[in-house]
């Protein structure tokens, strides 16, 4: 029943979000996506299915062939493990672990390993840089998700899933905790290793990054399981930490998760449609010089909360964190930029020429050679 | 034993060396088929060595064995986003040999065809650059609103892409019925669509960090490199053969020409953009005072261009396409030279990219919008 639950979660999202990525990620650049196979293409994703299940198996000579042929199946695994301590109804839980939040923290870094050992394992240039540049990127946005995390388990004073979601009857922790929630997701977004951050598999540089040598069966666990799983697992995870779980009024439990999850689901699509991509040292510097700090911080204060008023935390660290959020974000859309061109200025050698100007034909022209008479 | 031998310690705990990539000739980002030999220091790069010729096709030697005519119709397959532009020299050339006096009208026609596809060029330019970065969106709207000026291209050569428009004293169509309606709507609805683009792109903070202050070529080094057109212009230098070769009707025109001042990736493809909209005010402009008359000259079904030799270029969106023609009097050029800005802008790879990482490599590539076609040839 339990590994039927899973299973069925973790397929299903292997279809839905393939298809809706590509319908919304249509609709946003103004063309129709698939919608041929089907009622509104709404088969397309199993028609991908059969296809890739149909292909020849194919394992590169100079592989590490039993290192190669396991990567997809470890990658798979994580997010149904992750799975198990999701609470889906005030009664049920596949696996009601005490430490719940420590879980889920252990078993998310399994993660990276399925993606190590599949960019080594293949013996390619390509997939050796992406299953490297997975491995800094997804073990340093670790960090701020692990602290996170401790946020919510000081707010809910355990570490069991099921309280944290008893916690939230009167308020969501989004409402409490928006920095936080914030943190999450960017630090989330990073760790599924979607855009912007999604530097492993960018085709654009790295042809298909770790994936660049599977194909068939392989090649679908790793694209559309694996990753639209733990696509899946982390919404999962979000809506039973900040969004409030099960709870909602009018429909049932697993229906309001469900749909929470899909929700956090459809902004990373909404992201994917949006965004460029960000550059390794960026990435890393975001993480380290921006995200953590900022976690340290708003872990400290809020700490320093509770510690202080032990009765009535939740007013200040609202105010506190509504504060940080607002100014995060003011950062983010007027002093980077003033920042990125500030040190275009100073890298420059020479600035003698006049800067951006549209040149008037009634203006001498300065000829330095003839063309033709 | 040499001295560094000495220095390195007996047993290194880590193995280090050198990777060597070989990105292309199929690579989802190197413009058709080019192929980069990339030395890597972990993702940073030491040294590139760019390979060229997997689209050779040795057109400069298939127009000595055929008559003029017949090797205009081919010229459109060289830089196959900037048709016009290819064909545009050599019927200069010709022209300028034979002392043609080009109506008018076929001026203006030329212009308006070449100001569109342009257009089309740099709409590419900016989807396969935001392609590059990671972002597929730009790709699709800028196929959306190409295709309206596709549409009108039809209209007026009978083809989607390869052109074959131009021809010796003059243009071949005179402007068909409904022309002018239909380019009138789309120049009316077209600077929105630009602005649309900006408002995506320009603002991102992402793509600023990804652009701003990468890929600097300084102007001296510009020039010197012989760079041309929008790649010459971001690096601040006022150069465009519009304007500084005047030739066809340009003179007629009021017209500004975008000039960056860094010389980094975010400065040519603002110059692009800048230029699409300048595009626009020299269509409007033609549209307005098209003048009345013939479309073409009355030649002979020979041409025997006198003996002698021409250059002649033509300011196309990637920079200066010149044709060098040498005239033996014969039915067939007895030497054609195309002077390519796409090699050009590829030649200066190796001195741009040592020390940016691969990442920087695909924008830098992207921004500097070579077309393997016209740099093979």
């Amino acid at each position: 029943m339990a590994l039927a639950i899973t299973m069925a979660v973790i397929f299903a999202s292997g279809v839905v979000f393939p298809y809706s990525m590509r319908r919304l990620w249509g609709f946003v650049g103004d063309r129709h996506g698939p919608n041929r196979v089907g009622p509104l293409g709404l088969l397309q994703p199993f028609a991908d299915f059969i296809k890739l299940v149909t292909k020849e198996d194919i394992t590169p000579t100079k592989a590490n062939r039993w290192v190669f042929l396991l990567a997809p199946v470890i990658g798979f695994a994580t997010p149904i493990l992750i799975q198990a301590v999701i609470p889906y109804s005030e009664t049920y839980t596949i696996a009601n672990l005490n430490v719940g939040l420590l879980y889920i923290a252990a078993v998310s870094a399994f993660g990276v390993l399925g993606i190590l050992l599949a960019g080594w394992s293949a013996n390619n240039k390509y997939t050796l840089v992406g299953g490297l540049r997975a491995g800094a990127q997804m073990i340093s946005y670790e960090i701020p998700l692990l602290l996170t995390l401790i946020i919510v388990a000081m707010l809910a004073d355990s570490m069991s899933l099921n309280d944290v979601v008893v916690q939230q009857a009167d308020v969501w922790y989004i409402v409490i905790q928006p920095m936080a929630f914030i943190i999450f997701l960017v630090a989330g977004v990073a760790e599924l290793n979607r855009t912007p951050f999604d530097l492993p598999e960018a085709e654009s540089e790295l042809v298909g990054g770790y994936m660049t040598e599977y194909g068939g069966i392989r090649f679908a666990l790793f694209a559309g399981l694996m990753e639209w799983g733990n696509v899946t697992v982390w919404g999962l995870t979000t809506a039973t930490l900040f969004l409030g779980g099960w709870r909602g009024p009018f429909l049932s439990g697993p229906i309001w998760l469900l749909l929470k999850a899909v929700i956090m689901g459809l902004i990373i699509i909404w992201f994917f449609a949006t965004f460029p991509r960000l550059q390794v040292d960026q990435l890393m510097a975001f993480a380290w010089k921006i995200l953590i700090p900022i976690s340290i911080l708003n872990l400290g204060v809020t700490g320093l909360f509770i510690v202080l008023w032990p009765d009535n935390y939740l007013l200040p660290t609202a105010i506190f964190s509504w504060g940080a959020t607002l100014v995060f974000i003011g950062v983010f859309t007027f002093v980077v930029k003033k920042i990125l061109l500030g040190k275009r200025l100073g890298m420059h050698k020479s600035m003698d020429y006049e800067p951006w100007m549209l040149r008037k034909p009634a203006e001498p022209i300065p000829t330095r050679r003839q063309v033709g008479p | 034993m040499t001295s560094q031998d000495q220095m390195a310690p007996k047993r290194p705990y880590l193995k280090l060396e050198e990777m060597i990539l070989n990105m292309g000739p199929q690579h989802p980002a190197t413009h058709g088929v080019l192929r980069l030999v990339l030395h890597l220091n972990g993702e940073m790069i030491v040294k590139v060595d760019p390979v060229l010729g997997y689209l050779h096709r040795g057109l400069e030697k298939l127009a000595e064995n055929r008559t003029y005519y017949q090797f205009l119709a081919m010229l459109s397959r060289l830089d196959y986003l900037a048709n016009i532009f290819m064909e545009w020299p050599l019927v200069r050339c010709i022209e300028g040999l034979m002392e043609i006096e080009v109506p008018r009208r076929a001026e203006y026609l030329r212009i308006i065809v070449a100001e569109l596809n342009r257009i089309t060029s740099h709409q590419m330019a900016l989807g396969d650059f935001m392609l590059n970065l990671g972002a597929g969106t730009p790709m699709f709207w800028v196929f959306r609103d190409r295709e309206r000026i596709v549409d009108l291209l039809e209209l007026l050569t009978g083809q989607r892409m390869m052109y074959n428009y131009m021809r010796v004293g003059g243009v071949r169509y005179d402007i068909p019925e409904g022309f002018e309606a239909e380019c009138r709507s789309f120049l009316a609805g077209f600077p929105a669509k630009i602005d649309e683009y900006e408002k995506l792109i320009t603002d991102n903070e992402i793509f600023l960090a990804r652009t701003l202050g990468v890929g600097i070529i300084e102007r001296d080094e510009a020039i010197d490199y012989g760079l041309t057109g929008p790649n010459l212009r971001a690096s601040g230098v006022s150069w465009d053969l519009r304007k500084d070769d005047a030739y066809s009707a340009y003179n007629d025109f009021d017209f500004g020409i975008p000039i960056g001042k860094h010389g980094d990736c975010f400065d040519r493809y603002k110059c692009r953009v800048e230029e699409m909209r300048q595009s626009l005010r020299i269509i409007e402009q033609a549209l307005d005072n098209l003048p009345e008359g013939p479309v073409n000259v009355k030649l002979p079904p020979m041409l025997r261009p006198p003996a002698g030799e021409k250059y002649r270029a033509v300011e196309g969106p990637r920079g200066e396409w010149g044709n060098f023609l040498v005239s033996n009097g014969g039915l067939r050029p007895y030497r054609l030279k195309m002077r390519d800005p796409n090699f050009v802008a590829i030649s200066t790879l190796p001195r741009i990219l040592p020390g940016y990482k691969i990442a920087d490599m695909i924008a830098i590539g992207g921004s500097m919008d070579f077309m393997l076609g016209g740099a093979d040839r």
